[in-house]
Parts: C-alpha cells; sequence; structure tokens
C-alpha cells in the first residue's frame, strides 16, 4: 500500500482533533441544530443554552480532577442540594434581617462551606480507609440526601431576598451572569490543573499512585483537596441554581452526578485516572447542553431524549477509543 | 533419541515491540515424548516466545506448525484447542473457587438447562489428580493449597485436553525440593505418554537433569540448539551470554569517601533479620541473592515504605527514622523501584514531566509550575544520560526500556540525592542499554554518589560492583570485596547451602 508510504505526521490541528473529538462533536451538532430549528442560532437561545449547562458545567469542573485523581464523587448530587437548601434558609433567618442585600452573605458562606466540608469528609474517609471512592461516595450520595430531607422536613424554601434571584437572571453586558461566572471557574480550574504543582501531582496520582507515592507526592492530601474542590463546585452550583429559581427542593440535582459524570467522560477524561483536561470537559459539558437544548426546541419528547443520549455517549466514546489507538500507532512511527 | 516428525515447530518468528525486536528470526520445534529446554538470559525473549506459542501475542512474521500443518493461535483457547499449553510462571487460578472448577474452567461439563453436571466433573478431575499423585480433593479450594499444589492444578488443567505440547515457564521457582521431586516425575510421566515437553529454567542442574535437547537465545535471536547429552554447561553458558564467563569488571580501585550509608541490625519481621552494611560514598555495593531474599524489601525499608521492627539506620553518621517516602528524599535517599513501570514512571505523562515529578514543588513561580525551569532540568539529565528521545513532549511509554530507566535515574539525580539505590538496574532492557546503564552507575559513583545496585544477574553485580552483598533467605550470609569474590563462592553464599541439592534420583 502507497498511502502507508505516504503518511506524513500528523499536524498540531489534527493531533488536537485527535485527543479532543469532543469538540469536532460540538461543532457538528451546533451546525445541525443552526439549520434543523430556526430557534437554535438565536441570541436568547444561546444565553439560555450558557445558562442551563453552567449548573452541570460547574460541576464537571471539580469532577473531571476527581476523575483524573483516579477517583469519582457519587455525592454531588446531594451535596448541591445541601448548599442551596442551607442557603435558602438562612438568608431567611431572622437573625439577618437587619442586614438587608448582606443577609446573602451569610447564606451563600454557609452553602459553599457545606459542600467544601462534605469533600473533606469524603477524601478522608477515602484517604483514610482506603475504601474506594465510588463506595464511599455513594454512601455520601444517599447519607446527605438523607440529611436535605432531614434539615428541609421535605420542605422547598423560598429565597427570602429577591436580589437573590434577581442575580440568576441578571446579565453583565450581553453575557448572563451565571455563564460568565460559569466560564471564568473554567478557566481557573484550567490554571489550576494545567500550570500548577497540585494539578501536575492530580494527573501523577491518578496515572500511577505508587510512582506518585515513590516521587514523594503526599497522594493522601492531594486526593483530599480535589474532593473539597468537587465539593466547593457542587455546592456553587446548588446556589447558582436556586438562584435562578429563587428556591430550593429538597430533591434538588437528583441524577446530576450521572449528567456530570457522563459530561466529564464525553470530555475524555478517563475513569481509571491519569488522562483528561476541563478543555474536553467543557466541550462534554456543551455537547449535552447543545443536545438536550436543540432536541428539546425540535419537540423532540424528553424520554426519547434521554434514549438520544444514552446512545451518543457510547458512540463518541467508542469513536475516542479508535481515534486515540490509531493517534498512538501514528506517534509511535 | 531419534528425529521423528515434530510435534510442534516454529519457523522464523517475529515480534516486534515499540523500540525493541524482541523475536528476531526464531527457529524451536519439539519432538513428541522429548523435554526441550530453553534458555537464555531475562530479556533474551523466552517469555516473548512463549506467548506467541500460548496464543498470547502474534507474531509479526514467520510461521507456527502444529503437526505437519501451519496453524494460527489467535487466542490462548485456541491455542489450547491445539493442544498448546502453558503452564505459567504466575500460576493463574481462580483462588476462590474449587480444583474441580479449576480444572475444567471455561469448560464445566454441563446437564440440561447449563446447569452444571457437578458428579460428572468431579470424577473426571478425581481421575486425573490420581494420575498426578495428588493428595487433595476436586472439592478444595484452591486458596488453601500450597504454590506446588497449586501447580499441580495447572498441570491438571493441562491434562483435560488433548495436550500435544507443555510448557513449564520456571516452574520450579518457589518449590521446595521435595516438591521438586514430584514435579519431575509429573513431567516424566507426560514425556512417557508422548507429550512434547518445553522447559524454560535459569537453573542449570535442573536442565541437564531433565531435557533432551537445549536450544538458547540470546537478545531476542536464536543462537542453536544442542544435545544435552553432547554438551555441558560452559558451552551453554556461552551461546547464552555470548562471551567466555570471565566477567570485566568496571570497577577500578576507587577513592571511597566517608560513610554515606549504614545499616545496623536491621530486621522487618519475617523478610529479613540482623542485617549490617555500610555504603561509602564513591562505592558501588551490590546485593545479589536469589528472588524472595529480602534485598528489595530492605531497599524498601530505607525508602521508608515499610517500618522495621528492629535496628538502626544512619545517614553520614546520623541515626535517622524514616517514615515515609517523603522523609527519605529530604534524608538525601532515592530509589529506582524494581518494576520501573508500576512504580516509577507516570506512562502517560511527558518524558520532562516525569523527570521533574519529585522536585515540583521547587520548580514554580508564583503559584505556576515554570516550563522553562522544568525544561533546563530534563535537558541537564537528558544529555548527561544521552537520553534517546524525539522530543520531551513524548510521553514515556513510547520509550524502550533503557530510556524509561535513564528517565528513572534522571528523575532522581536532579534531586542531588547522597545515596543512590537502584533496584534491578537493567531488568527487561537489551544488551546495549545494559552496559550503558552500568557505565552509567560507575560513573555515578565516581562523581560522588554512593551507589546500592540490587540485581538478581550474577554477571551485573560483578560487573558493576565495588563489594558484594550476599543475601539468603533474608539473611546476608557473607560480604565479598571485588578482589574476593568468584562466581562459586558467591553462589554458595546465597544458596544457603555449600553443595548444590538438587541431585535427585
Amino acid at each position: 500500500m502507497s498511502d502507508i508510504a505516504a503518511q506524513k505526521k500528523p499536524n498540531v490541528a489534527l493531533n488536537w482533533i485527535i485527543r479532543n473529538p469532543i469538540w469536532v462533536f460540538v461543532a457538528i451538532i451546533f451546525i445541525f441544530f443552526s439549520f434543523a430549528s430556526e430557534y437554535f442560532f438565536d441570541a436568547q437561545n444561546m444565553k439560555n443554552l450558557l445558562v442551563q449547562t453552567s449548573t452541570i458545567g460547574l460541576i464537571a469542573l471539580g469532577m473531571t480532577l476527581v476523575m483524573i485523581n483516579g477517583n469519582i464523587d457519587l455525592s454531588v448530587g446531594a451535596t448541591l442540594a445541601l448548599a442551596a437548601s442551607l442557603a435558602v434558609s438562612i438568608m431567611g433567618w431572622p437573625m439577618f434581617d437587619s442586614w438587608g442585600n448582606w443577609q446573602m452573605l451569610p447564606a451563600v458562606a454557609a452553602g459553599l462551606l457545606s459542600g467544601i466540608v462534605l469533600g473533606a469528609v469524603n477524601g478522608f474517609i477515602v484517604w483514610k480507609t482506603g475504601v474506594d471512592a465510588f463506595i464511599v461516595t455513594l454512601g455520601a450520595m444517599l447519607g446527605v440526601r438523607g440529611l436535605v430531607f432531614v434539615y428541609t422536613e421535605e420542605q422547598s424554601f423560598y429565597a427570602a431576598n429577591f436580589a437573590y434571584s434577581d442575580f440568576g437572571s441578571s446579565s453583565i453586558g450581553p453575557v448572563p451572569t451565571l455563564a460568565l461566572l460559569f466560564i471564568l471557574c473554567a478557566v481557573a480550574a484550567h490554571i489550576l490543573l494545567s500550570r500548577t504543582v497540585h494539578g501536575r501531582n492530580t494527573y501523577a496520582v491518578g496515572g500511577n499512585r505508587e510512582a506518585a507515592v515513590n516521587a514523594g507526592i503526599r497522594v493522601g492530601p492531594n486526593m483530599v483537596i480535589n474532593f473539597m474542590i468537587v465539593g466547593f463546585f457542587a455546592a456553587l452550583a446548588g446556589i447558582t441554581l436556586s438562584t435562578q429559581m429563587g428556591a430550593s427542593t429538597p430533591n434538588l440535582g437528583r441524577d446530576y452526578e450521572l449528567w456530570t459524570i457522563t459530561a466529564v467522560v464525553l470530555g475524555g477524561t478517563k475513569l481509571t485516572g491519569g488522562a483528561g483536561n476541563i478543555i474536553g470537559t467543557f466541550g462534554g459539558v456543551l455537547a449535552i447542553g447543545i443536545l438536550r437544548n436543540g432536541m428539546n426546541l425540535m419537540q423532540v419528547p424528553a424520554f426519547y431524549v434521554l434514549v438520544i443520549l444514552g446512545v451518543i455517549l457510547i458512540a463518541v466514546l467508542y469513536l475516542d477509543k479508535q481515534l486515540n489507538r490509531k493517534g498512538e500507532e501514528e506517534l509511535r512511527l | 533419541m531419534s528425529i521423528s516428525n515434530p510435534t510442534l515447530q516454529l519457523v522464523g518468528i517475529v515480534k516486534t515491540f515499540p523500540g525493541v525486536r524482541a523475536l528476531d528470526d526464531v527457529n524451536f520445534d519439539v519432538q513428541p515424548g522429548e523435554v526441550h529446554a530453553l534458555l537464555g538470559e531475562n530479556g533474551a525473549g523466552k517469555s516473548t516466545l512463549m506467548k506467541v506459542l500460548a496464543g498470547m501475542y502474534q507474531p509479526d512474521g514467520g510461521k507456527i506448525v502444529i503437526d505437519g500443518s501451519p496453524v494460527v493461535m489467535r487466542t490462548p483457547l485456541e491455542a489450547k484447542q491445539s493442544g498448546v499449553i502453558l503452564i505459567h510462571q504466575e500460576l493463574s487460578l481462580a483462588e476462590e473457587m474449587t480444583v474441580a472448577e479449576n480444572v475444567f474452567l471455561g469448560e464445566l461439563p454441563k446437564k440440561r438447562f447449563g446447569l452444571v453436571d457437578w458428579k460428572t466433573l468431579h470424577q473426571r478431575v478425581y481421575v486425573i489428580l490420581n494420575k498426578l499423585n495428588c493428595d487433595f480433593e476436586p472439592t478444595t479450594p484452591v486458596d488453601s493449597l500450597s504454590i506446588a499444589k497449586k501447580q499441580m492444578v495447572e498441570i491438571a488443567r493441562a491434562l483435560t485436553h488433548d495436550a500435544k505440547v507443555v510448557i513449564f515457564d520456571e516452574p520450579t521457582a518457589s518449590l521446595t525440593d521435595q516438591e521438586k521431586v514430584v514435579l519431575f516425575d509429573v513431567i516424566r510421566d507426560l514425556q512417557a505418554d508422548g507429550v512434547g515437553i518445553v522447559y524454560i529454567s535459569h537453573r542449570m542442574e535442573e536442565i541437564f537433569h531433565l531435557s533432551n535437547r537445549i536450544s538458547v537465545l540470546r537478545d531476542g535471536t536464536y543462537r542453536g540448539t544442542l544435545m544435552t547429552a553432547e554438551t555441558n554447561e560452559d558451552e551453554v553458558t556461552q551461546l547464552m551470554i555470548g562471551r567466555s564467563l570471565s566477567y570485566e569488571r568496571l570497577h577500578e580501585h576507587v577513592e571511597t569517601g566517608d560513610v554515606a550509608l549504614s545499616v545496623e541490625n536491621l530486621s522487618c519481621g519475617k523478610l529479613y533479620q540482623d542485617v549490617s552494611f555500610e555504603v561509602r560514598t564513591g562505592e558501588v555495593v551490590g546485593f545479589y541473592g536469589l528472588v524472595g531474599a529480602g534485598r528489595t524489601e530492605i531497599a524498601e525499608t530505607l525508602f521508608g515504605l515499610r517500618k522495621p521492627t528492629s535496628g538502626q539506620i544512619h545517614l553520614q553518621g546520623k541515626a535517622v527514622d524514616i517514615n515515609s517516602p517523603v522523609e527519605a528524599i529530604q534524608f538525601g535517599l532515592s530509589l529506582v523501584p524494581e518494576n520501573r513501570k508500576e512504580q516509577g514512571l507516570v506512562l502517560a505523562m511527558s518524558c520532562r514531566d516525569n523527570m521533574t515529578l519529585p522536585q515540583i514543588d521547587a520548580l514554580t513561580t508564583g503559584p505556576f509550575v515554570s516550563g522553562t525551569e522544568e525544561l533546563k532540568i530534563y535537558n541537564t539529565y537528558h544529555d548527561q544520560l544521552e537520553i534517546k528521545t524525539p522530543s520531551w513532549r513524548q510521553p514515556v511509554q513510547n520509550l524502550s526500556g533503557g530510556n524509561q530507566q535513564k528517565i528513572v535515574i534522571g528523575k532522581w539525580l536532579g534531586m542531588h540525592p547522597k545515596v543512590l539505590i537502584v533496584d534491578e538496574p537493567t531488568r527487561g532492557i537489551d544488551v546495549g542499554s545494559k552496559s550503558e546503564i552500568h557505565n552509567l552507575l560507575r560513573k555515578l559513583a565516581k562523581s560522588g554518589y554512593a551507589v546500592v545496585v540490587i540485581s538478581s544477574e550474577m554477571p551485573e553485580v560483578l560487573h558493576v560492583s565495588d563489594r558484594i552483598v550476599a543475601m539468603y533467605n533474608g539473611r546476608v550470609m557473607r560480604e565479598f570485596t571485588s578482589d574476593e569474590v568468584t562466581e562459586d563462592n558467591l553462589i554458595q553464599a546465597i544458596s544457603g547451602l555449600s553443595d548444590n541439592n538438587l541431585k535427585v534420583a
């Protein structure tokens, strides 16, 4: 075969695409829906899309770190609900009545803190007991959801301060505040992962834990910090989601762990750890957002949307496997 | 013996891996009813050849002929169905299941509705176990058996099929002398039934005791076949290592400095006891012994991965307590572990990132890792160690074994350690790179490191060490200077007894 001999080294752009096939997919579905639905390519819809994706997106940023680390966190949905319930209810406590808009400060702080603390607890249990993160956070997922019901007494809360829900629908210039927040957080997470010592160690621990120990990396603290980060992002997502609704319900964030993991995996992060990046995760989040938004506009019934998403998840990962196998062979030449 | 038609024939087998030609035009055949020994140093390609035979690897060239007709074996099951059965060095049994279930694993006899026919199963296994003179029942759980008995279960598995060729890969590595006698009887019975045996081992006396013919591999190439009755150990060894037995020794008499590391009466439970030695700056101290002699465990203790039960460690005259690798590194110790892929490298990471892994804390500007600082370090050791790679961006998994090892060594040199412990420095590395690594270790000692080399390869230990500590069964048997050491006294020291105790009837 002459074309084998004629094969040249793939250029940088092609290499990038092979490593991040999800962005090709995002481009394809973006163009598809732009033609398929007259409502899709529209400034207002684009804003909606970004706000809709920001919730899963924020959690996915943290989940990317935890999964590169070789762990997983199934408790993010429950953490989201707890943070949202705390924030919305504390805002209404009588002791903060005289604080005006400042009453949101202790509320949001408490919500974020709850996420960080839950993450730390997850991380410590994984570190100290050596029980698999899947099991530990599965337990946390059930337990924390239980706590949410205990705390809320199965009630929904409504935000006492209208500024809270105004924030959720506000814009800075043409960009919705929540979308901007997500993008800023994504940039921060990208820098953390790609440029800092913590980020490098995160890859090393997930790539080969034994080698990381032998290189003198403190594996336990590294994992705990990543669990705290995902806890923080889950709580932040809970708060942004409750600002959109002006309320919180104890069932908030159900199945979000699954959507998040789907987005992260679509973005090329390996379940086994050691590989992945925020750019891919961003693509994964957008892919899910565009598919849901686009099919919704085309009035595809909701249940079919789930079926299609499931099929696409498996198809994209199969494609990724094929592409990366080829990519590896090319590198070896 | 008469040369009849071979049961199994390998013609011109080629197998390549990235960066390594593991097998190059290898020929090999087995006659029915013979024991054909396969010899070669570590990394000579024996295991690769066996994996090709057992259907685990596909050869890139050449053909496999069974009973006169060429076959392609794509999976271990197809190999099994063709009558080729591999008894693994590391046994591959389902520990939680019974002997009978393991023997017929994947092929359990069935009744109607797919139910397991336990009665037939146990009867058939019982017959096989009897034939092998096993004293355990088909219903015994495998995890309650000793290693030797587990091996018998593996062999029983081979007998369920119409085995034409049975391959034994280092079968006696973890057997006692009595267990060996039983194994050899079984091998002779198989032989008498007309089964062809491939016997892979390092142990010369076993090979001369059992085999009819001996074939030798070196650096992935076929070096020839000898009739056992017409040859001797010297001839085989020459064929194996490609040179006479007198090793050129690399060390000149060096100026040694102060004692960098001294260990007194160090013990760790049953792993090793009462170990004492010293290492000075400027010298290489070799640790030699059989697998399981406790050498690696000592290295792990020094590196803070194990807690000693008693004894003292001194670094530069000061008593120290090392509780973790983090502390060990701070004390100026570093360890190049025995399995570089599992313990030394993050395979998906780039060369540069692996190299700077232990020290990136120090390579920052503000909160960020400084790529230029990293590259500076990488370039220093890339040049010093002559690492061959197209770019620093290359994931280390694409490098050859020798270059991977250099990355691990470079990783530690960047930390400027005082003591460098290298466990199996050249395992799985081709011969050319081996001598490079050896020269490198000498050079490092000369430039002021105290180097400890742990190795299972005698030529290597003799080659690089100024002094050699011989270990057997968790104890230091003797310490040699390079002047007093010979192969004979070294072998005696590491086998624990003076005579070779394998005179089997």
